[in-house]
């Protein structure tokens, strides 16, 4: 992974000292609420309900094992032993002090980790595919471009304030992982006729209150130009964007107000200005960057192991979570391994100090001290033999890090919620957990197959559920918390967004109605077909019709 | 005690600051929400707003790009005699000054009003004014202006930073050099740090 020299070093401990002095200063009354606000939002510190919160940034979600041990140990001194892993691969402290904060920034510098543009109106996190560099279906490694652009977005004078947050995603694989269409630019690295890496360039994705997938702005860009062909899209929405309603100032309305054509226009003439500008990337600089991601010291190893199979036959529970939580690999006799950070009844994402440690060592011993973070909220080891399965499945087993729902209803994507979150109109956390415990039986769950389920606290959309399988949304009616659930979303490459199926339920209905939207797919899916492609076939009314059949016999009414 | 930042310095205000004269805004609504809508950049200034400008009648005097638009007649000869600057609200583009004064060097000052701190499309009118029009004399920063922005605002091409007047300029001057070597190239240096250094020998 990307190690920091000491330019990077610098820059970062430039940043604790900046902002250092600017705690100092609100705290001292000189800087007021509201011009503190995007300072401190600009570093990944919230507000919460309960406390500060404060999000760290975890490029393209890749660590090392000295890395998550710096974090758990932050998560001790300053926090209650715990972190919450986000679906911007990103680490969240739910209960740090705001005086603190220069301190803990200062001990992530220290292990080259830092909060930067993690929150407020910038360029945020880059995200990627979990198993870059190690996915049998990658075309291109994408990381590299990954930091390059880290680098270029990082403290960007002319998009240091947006009219909104801003999110790009990479990806380099025939099944897109990351989700480039709901980005508000999307980079899908592919190789071209002439057998150049290029890149086809998606803009105006985003969930949220109004969500939209994205659309292609350019085919074809060489990867030369990465960053010049951003700085014209995001100077075209800088300038342009809305600024009056928080609501409707994500690049996506203006790319739907202007229209696809018209956006690309102004964007494409903006660039004759930018293209082939000293910020065209060199194959000296992309070498450089590239050397940090070169492939691991692999063993020649064969393609199977026998005592990993002999496991595997004589052990079911193994076999399960091999099942699960195993994937395909381009290096002969190695895997990548999801460790599930979805132990049912358990907040999903959230790790706690002791596991971090847990997985630090595992990484270190089995997978080269490294390791990722998945936008779906769960720990990542990618480069592990088969012959360490076994051993490496154990010590996660014997801490609640194994639970084999990769994939599976329960491994939900979910947002802090009200719980935590001071923007969100409901609880999301609890649902979890309560649809977690209706499924609890493992046979059962893996005779369902694969369905993601994502949920979010309110339309921000932070749990993704505009693309999950199912996707419940919290709403607030009248000042109590209500659920809304839709069907029918995807991620990748045949993404779609999900249709609500009708009016709220109360949160103790939830379980019932995911059961019931269960019933109908057993009950109507062929054999192979998924539940996401049994909605596609049959459509949301079957769904609709069954679940409101039974509610009507309930007292408690349904809610718009 | 000015509270005007030229390069690294702090120095005295020469420049007659006029302003438009306030009219009531209007307030629209749009599905039952206000709605700005001069940022959507439909014009704002009226005709009236314009003819009753005040323009002082010598030295050195920094009017609006709407009133220089529409009277620069009346102000050739002081242009020629460098006593006029040209100031944009945060919500205007270049363009438009650009259309009827195609070199802007005929200016030694024009300035950019930062409505709130938090608004950073003065970074792309900064950036665009001299990269894309090219000039080369001052540019300054007016308005909502605090320490905090100051080195994006440098990197975007600004010189001068008038700093909001209950603020301390002499404490502001700290934050031009917040950071060393920064990542990418800008205006204050086109280069990004790739070429500036050789880091792979680092």
């Amino acid at each position: 992974m990307y190690k920091y020299d000491e330019i990077d070093q610098q820059l970062v401990d430039e940043r604790v000292s900046q902002y250092r002095d600017q705690t100092r200063r609100y705290l001292a009354g000189e800087l007021s609420e509201e011009e503190f606000r995007p300072l401190r939002l600009q570093n990944g510190l919230y507000i919460q309900r309960h406390a500060p919160m404060l999000r760290i940034a975890v490029p393209y979600g890749m660590l090392s094992s000295q890395q998550l041990h710096k974090l758990a140990d932050i998560a001790e001194r300053y926090d209650r032993s715990y972190g919450h892993f986000s679906t911007r691969q990103n680490l969240q402290l739910n209960w740090p002090k705001l005086e603190a904060i220069p301190d803990i920034l200062a001990e992530l510098a220290t292990v080259q980790m830092h909060a930067i543009q993690t929150s407020g109106n910038c360029i945020r996190n880059i995200t990627t595919d979990q198993f870059a560099g190690v996915a049998p279906d990658e075309v291109v490694d994408p990381r590299a471009m990954a930091e390059v652009i880290r680098q270029w977005s990082t403290f960007h004078p002319e998009f240091a304030l947006l009219p909104r947050k801003f999110k790009i995603a990479v990806s380099g694989t025939e099944q897109d992982r990351a989700v480039v269409q709901m980005h508000d630019i999307g980079m899908e690295f592919y190789l071209d006729s002439a057998n150049k890496v290029a890149i086809k360039m998606w803009v105006g994705g985003g969930l949220g209150r109004t969500p939209i997938l994205g659309s292609v702005i350019r085919e074809h860009l060489e990867w030369q130009h990465a960053l010049t062909y951003c700085e014209a899209i995001v100077r075209v929405y800088n300038l342009h964007g809305r600024r009056d309603n928080s609501y409707k100032a994500r690049i996506k309305i203006l790319v739907k107000a202007l229209g696809i054509d018209e956006f690309r226009q102004q964007v494409e003439a903006e660039w004759l200005h930018l293209k082939d500008a000293p910020n065209t990337i060199t194959e000296q600089e992309l070498a450089r960057v590239a050397q940090h991601f070169a492939a691991m010291p692999y063993e020649n190893l064969p393609a199977t192991d026998a005592s990993f199979e002999a496991e595997l036959g004589r052990n079911r529970a193994f076999a399960a979570w091999v099942k699960r939580c195993v994937h395909a690999h381009k290096q002969s006799g190695y895997r990548a391994i999801t460790l599930s950070l979805k132990p049912h009844g358990k907040a999903p994402g959230d790790a706690s100090s002791e596991q971090m440690h847990v997985v630090a060592d595992l990484a270190e011993q089995y997978s080269f001290a490294e390791l990722r973070v998945s936008h779906e909220q769960n720990l990542i080891l990618a480069d592990v033999k088969l012959s360490d399965l076994f051993a490496v499945w154990q010590q996660a087993r014997a801490h609640d890090l194994a639970t084999p729902n990769i994939g599976l209803l329960t491994d939900i994507i979910c947002c802090p919620g009200g719980d935590f979150c001071s923007l969100a109109n409901a609880k999301s956390i609890p649902i979890a957990e309560a649809i977690q415990i209706q499924f609890d039986n493992l046979d059962y769950l893996h005779d369902i197959g694969e369905l993601e389920l994502n949920i979010s606290g309110c339309m921000n959309a932070c749990g993704h559920h505009h693309v999950g399988h199912i996707g419940i949304l919290g709403v607030d009616k009248d000042g109590s918390e209500w659920y809304q659930v839709s069907i029918g979303g995807k991620q990748g490459n045949d993404a779609s967004l999900s249709s609500v199926i009708g009016p709220s339920f109360a949160a103790d209905e939830m379980p019932g109605v995911v059961q019931r939207l269960i019933d109908v797919y057993i009950a109507q899916r062929t054999a192979e077909e998924r539940f996401i492609d049994t909605v596609r076939r049959i459509g949301v009314a079957p769904f609709k019709a069954h679940v409101y059949a039974v509610n009507e016999t309930s007292t408690e009414a349904a809610h718009v | 005690m000015s509270n005007l930042i030229y390069k690294n310095a702090i120095i005295d205000d020469d420049w007659t600051w006029v302003q438009l004269p306030k009219v009531e805004e209007v307030v629209r609504m749009q599905a039952g929400k206000v709605v700005v809508f001069k940022t959507t950049g439909e014009n704002t200034v009226s005709a009236e707003q314009i003819a009753d400008t005040q323009i002082p009648a010598s030295g050195l005097v920094l009017i609006p790009m709407s009133v220089y638009i529409a009277r620069k007649n009346e102000l050739a000869a002081r242009v020629a005699t460098g006593e006029i600057g040209i100031w944009l609200a945060t919500h205007e583009l270049a363009e438009a000054l650009v259309a009827v004064e195609p070199d802007l060097n005929i200016f030694p000052l024009i300035a950019v009003y930062v409505e709130r701190c938090a608004d950073g499309r003065i970074f792309s009118v900064g950036n665009l004014l001299r990269s894309r029009f090219g000039f080369n004399n001052t540019l300054r920063a007016i308005g909502d202006v605090l320490r905090d922005q100051l080195f994006f605002l440098k990197r975007s091409g600004f010189d001068s930073y008038l700093i909001r007047a209950d603020r301390n300029a002499v404490e502001a001057l700290a934050s031009l050099t917040d950071f060393t070597e920064p990542y990418q190239g800008a205006v204050d240096n086109a280069l990004p740090v790739w070429r500036r250094v050789n880091r792979a020998a680092l």
